[in-house]
C-alpha cells in the first residue's frame, strides 16, 4: 500500500476529531531545530475544509486497526472498512514534508487501539521520537492519549507532544456502557487526572530549571460526541464547566454526531448531524471560559436544553432583564461582558474610550460594539438610543430576527399571523 | 490655521513620507495630496520633498517622545492598501502633535478611527497568510507566490525566516511586485518586476497530490457548509493556494506570466518531464 492510500485511510478515520488546534504555546525559532510555533498564542490555521472546519494540523491515525468495539466508531473492531497503519519513519517524513511547504503547523496524531494500549502508545512514541530527535522537528505536536496506557507511556508521549487530550466521547457514564463497553469511565479520567498534575508540577520545575523537560506544555483537551446518546445541553454542559474546574483542561471540543454506522442503539444513518446543538454548545463554552458565565446560570432543571432561535448570551439576557440597561459610561467590565453584542475586545476599548470622553450612540459601532443587538440593554450617556421603541415581546422578536440570518442552514419558516407576540 | 495648500512629491518610502511632514512645518503648507515618483498633474503647486534620512528621523523622533505606540501604529499603517493613507496619516501626526496622545485611547475618534481599521485590516490579512502561503521546492529552494491587498512582505519576513531558518526560500508579493528572500540566515527584500518559476518536478507533484487528497479527505461529507469555508477562506486567497489548484501547477505558465513566444506546448505535459524554460528565479533573485 502506497503512502497515498494510507494518508485516505487514517485521515479519514481521523477526521471525526474535532480537536485541531495549534494554540496554547509560543515556542520561538531554537538553534538546531527546525520550525516554530505559532507566532499568536491562539494558533494557526493553514486551510479550511469543505465544511468549514479548520485545518492547522496533519490529523491521521498511526492505524485505524481497533481491538474496542465502539458502536459509534467507524474504527471498531466488527465494522467491515479497509485497515492501515503508518510506518512511524513514513509518518515522520510525511509531516516533515509537509511542513516544510507551510501546508500545516504540526501533527494531530491519535491512533486506533491495535494489540494493546501500551502497544499502541509505544508506535506513536516511536513516531515522535523519530520527529523530534532525529529530525529535530520544532513545531507543534498534538497527541492522543489511550485510555488504559500504562502512566510511565503517558509520561514519555507528554515530553514529546505540545499538547495531550484524551477523548471522553460520550458524556455520561450510561452512554458508555452501552455503546462503548470495553472503555470504562476511570480508564479516562485516570490518565486526565495524571496529566493535570504532571503538568502542574512541571510548571514548577521549569521556574526552578530553565531547562527542565516540558510536559504538553499547551496543557490538555479533550472532544464529547453530542447527539449519540439521549444528554441534555444541561448534563454536557455541567460536565465541561467540572472538567475545566477539576482537570484544567484548555478545551473541551463538541462533535456533533455523524451517523456512520447503523446500530440500534444510535440515531439511524439518515439523521442529520445536530449542527445547531453544536454550534450553541460552543457558544456556551466561551461563555464560561472568557465571559464569566456559569453553567447553572445558562441552563437549568427547567431548562435542560438551549434555545435554538437565539444564542445563549442573548437568551440570558432577556431572561434577566432586570439587569438592564446598563450604563456605557459607568458600569464595570463585567456588566459590559454580559451586554449582547459587547465581546471582550469591545469591552476593552469602551473602558479605553470612556477615559478620554463622552461615548456617543454613533462611536459605538466603531468600537467594534453589534449595536442591533447591544441597543436593548444599554444606555449611552443617560440615554437610550433615539426612536427605539420596543416591549420585552416585540425585543425578543428582533432578536430572533437577527439570529437567523447568521444561521448557517436558516430553516425555512412559514410566517404565522397568529405566533405569541405577547 | 491658514497654510496655502500644495500636492507633495516623493519617493513613496517611509522616509520620505515623514520628510513631507518636515517640510510641511518648515514651510507651512498644507499638504491637499501626496503623489509618488511618476509625474504629477495637479492645478495645486507641487512640492518635490527628497528623501533626507536626518529629517526622517527628527521627525520620527518626535513622535516617539509623545507615544512609542503611535510611532509603531505608524510604521504598521504606512503598509496598508488605505486610501490616500498619506493624508490620514498626515492628519493622525498633526493631532497627536496639536492633542497629544490621549486620543488613542478612543478608538472612534475621527482622525484614529481610519488607520486603526485599515490596520486592523492588514493584520487579519497577515494572521491568515502566515497559514495560507504555500512553498514549492524548487530543486531545495522553497518558493511562493502571494497577492496580497496590502504590503505584507516586512511583517512576514520574522515568522518565515525563523521558521524556515535551515532552509533557503523566498516569496514573490506580485501585487507589489516585490520579494522577500531568505538563504544562509540573512533575508533580504527585493523589488522584482516579473517572477517565472520552474515546473515542479515529479517529487513535488506527489507531496502536492498528497496534501490535496489529505484536504478533500478530512471534509466531513455531511457537514458541508460553503459559506462558512468563504468566509474563513476568502476566495481571493485560492488563487495561491495547492489544495484549490492542479497538482501539476506551474507547468504550464499562467497566461499573464507567458512570454510572447516563449516555446511551450498548449497542451499539459506530464509532470516533472520539461525541462525549465527559464533559469531559476529564486537564484537570479538571491
Amino acid at each position: 500500500m502506497d503512502t497515498l492510500e494510507k494518508l485516505t485511510i487514517l485521515a479519514d478515520a481521523a477526521k471525526y476529531d474535532a480537536a485541531c488546534t495549534s494554540s496554547g504555546v509560543r515556542r520561538g525559532y531554537q538553534a538546531g531545530k527546525i520550525g516554530n510555533t505559532s507566532s499568536s498564542i491562539a494558533g494557526c490555521c493553514h486551510s479550511f475544509s469543505a465544511d468549514g472546519r479548520c485545518i492547522t494540523l496533519l490529523k491521521v491515525l498511526m492505524t485505524n486497526s481497533c481491538v474496542y468495539d465502539c458502536k459509534y466508531c467507524v474504527n471498531r473492531r466488527s465494522n467491515d472498512t479497509r485497515r492501515a497503519a503508518f510506518a512511524p519513519r513514513e509518518l515522520a517524513e510525511l509531516t516533515m514534508q509537509f511542513y516544510r511547504r507551510n501546508y500545516i503547523e504540526g501533527l494531530f496524531l491519535s491512533s486506533g487501539v491495535l494489540r494493546s494500549p501500551d502497544y499502541t502508545t509505544e508506535q506513536m512514541i516511536t513516531c515522535l521520537r523519530i520527529l523530534r530527535e532525529e529530525y529535530r522537528f520544532n513545531g507543534y505536536i498534538h497527541a492522543k492519549a489511550i485510555p488504559g496506557a500504562a502512566p510511565e507511556l503517558v509520561n514519555a508521549l507528554g515530553l514529546l507532544a505540545d499538547r495531550l487530550s484524551i477523548n471522553i466521547e460520550l458524556p455520561s457514564e450510561q452512554g458508555l456502557r452501552t455503546l462503548a463497553p470495553d472503555k470504562s469511565r476511570s480508564a479516562i479520567f485516570r490518565p486526565m487526572a495524571q496529566i493535570r498534575d504532571t503538568v502542574r508540577e512541571n510548571k514548577r520545575e521549569l521556574v526552578k530549571y530553565r531547562h527542565a523537560p516540558a510536559f504538553s506544555p499547551a496543557g490538555q483537551s479533550t472532544q464529547l460526541i453530542v447527539g449519540a446518546t439521549g444528554d441534555t445541553d444541561r448534563h454536557i454542559l455541567h460536565l465541561t464547566e467540572s472538567l475545566y474546574q477539576t482537570y484544567r483542561l484548555k478545551r473541551v471540543f463538541y462533535s456533533a454526531y455523524v451517523p456512520v454506522v447503523e446500530n440500534t442503539l444510535l440515531p439511524s444513518l439518515d439523521t442529520k448531524p445536530p449542527l445547531l446543538r453544536e454550534h450553541r454548545l460552543y457558544q456556551a463554552d466561551w461563555l464560561l471560559r472568557f465571559y464569566g458565565f456559569q453553567a447553572r446560570e445558562l441552563l437549568d432543571d427547567t431548562r435542560p436544553n438551549f434555545n435554538p432561535y437565539l444564542d445563549p448570551k442573548c437568551d440570558w439576557a432577556v431572561r434577566h432583564l432586570e439587569h438592564f440597561p446598563v450604563e456605557i459610561m459607568t458600569c464595570d467590565y463585567e456588566q459590559l461582558l454580559r451586554v449582547p453584542g459587547i465581546g471582550q475586545v469591545s469591552a476593552q476599548r469602551i473602558l479605553a474610550a470612556r477615559r478620554v470622553g463622552t461615548i456617543r450612540w454613533e462611536d459605538l459601532s466603531r468600537l467594534g460594539v453589534v449595536v442591533k443587538r447591544a441597543q436593548y440593554f444599554i444606555t449611552c450617556a443617560g440615554h437610550m438610543r433615539d426612536g427605539l421603541r420596543f416591549s420585552p415581546a416585540t425585543m425578543v422578536r428582533q432578536l430572533e430576527t437577527i439570529e437567523r440570518g447568521l444561521l448557517p442552514h436558516a430553516a425555512m419558516e412559514q410566517l404565522s399571523l397568529f405566533d405569541a407576540t405577547g | 490655521m491658514n497654510w496655502p495648500e500644495v500636492v507633495f512629491q516623493y519617493d513613496e518610502t517611509f522616509d520620505g513620507f515623514l520628510c513631507c511632514v518636515y517640510e510641511s512645518y518648515v514651510h507651512k503648507e498644507f499638504p491637499i495630496a501626496f503623489c509618488g515618483d511618476e509625474e504629477c498633474w495637479s492645478l495645486y503647486s507641487v512640492r518635490y520633498v527628497p528623501t533626507d534620512l536626518a529629517h526622517a528621523r527628527r521627525v520620527y523622533r518626535s513622535i516617539v517622545r509623545i507615544s512609542q505606540s503611535a510611532a509603531d501604529l505608524l510604521r504598521r499603517a504606512f503598509l496598508t492598501c488605505l486610501e490616500d493613507k498619506e493624508i490620514h496619516l498626515y492628519a493622525f501626526i498633526r493631532k497627536l502633535y496639536d492633542d497629544g496622545p490621549a486620543f488613542l485611547r478612543n478608538r472612534a475618534d475621527e482622525t484614529y478611527y481610519p488607520i486603526a481599521k485599515a490596520v486592523r485590516h492588514m493584520n487579519g490579512e497577515l494572521e491568515k497568510l502566515r497559514g495560507f502561503i504555500r512553498f514549492s521546492d524548487y530543486d531545495g529552494v522553497l518558493g511562493s507566490e502571494i497577492e496580497p491587498k496590502n504590503r505584507v512582505l516586512p511583517l512576514l519576513r520574522r515568522h518565515f525566516c525563523d521558521r524556515y531558518a535551515n532552509e533557503s526560500f523566498f516569496i514573490y508579493d506580485r501585487t507589489h511586485r516585490e520579494l522577500l528572500v531568505y538563504s544562509g540566515g540573512s533575508s533580504r527584500l527585493l523589488p522584482v518586476d516579473n517572477l517565472t518559476l520552474n515546473p515542479p518536478d515529479e517529487q513535488e507533484v506527489q507531496y502536492r497530490t498528497l496534501w490535496k487528497r489529505f484536504f478533500d479527505t478530512v471534509a466531513i461529507a455531511q457537514r458541508e457548509n460553503p459559506r462558512c469555508q468563504n468566509s474563513f477562506l476568502p476566495k481571493r486567497y485560492r488563487g495561491t493556494m495547492t489544495e484549490f489548484l492542479p497538482a501539476d501547477y506551474g507547468v504550464t505558465p499562467k497566461a499573464d506570466a507567458a512570454l510572447p513566444g516563449s516555446a511551450v506546448p498548449a497542451g499539459t505535459p506530464a509532470p516533472g518531464t520539461r525541462p525549465a524554460p527559464v533559469p531559476p528565479a529564486a537564484v537570479s533573485g538571491a
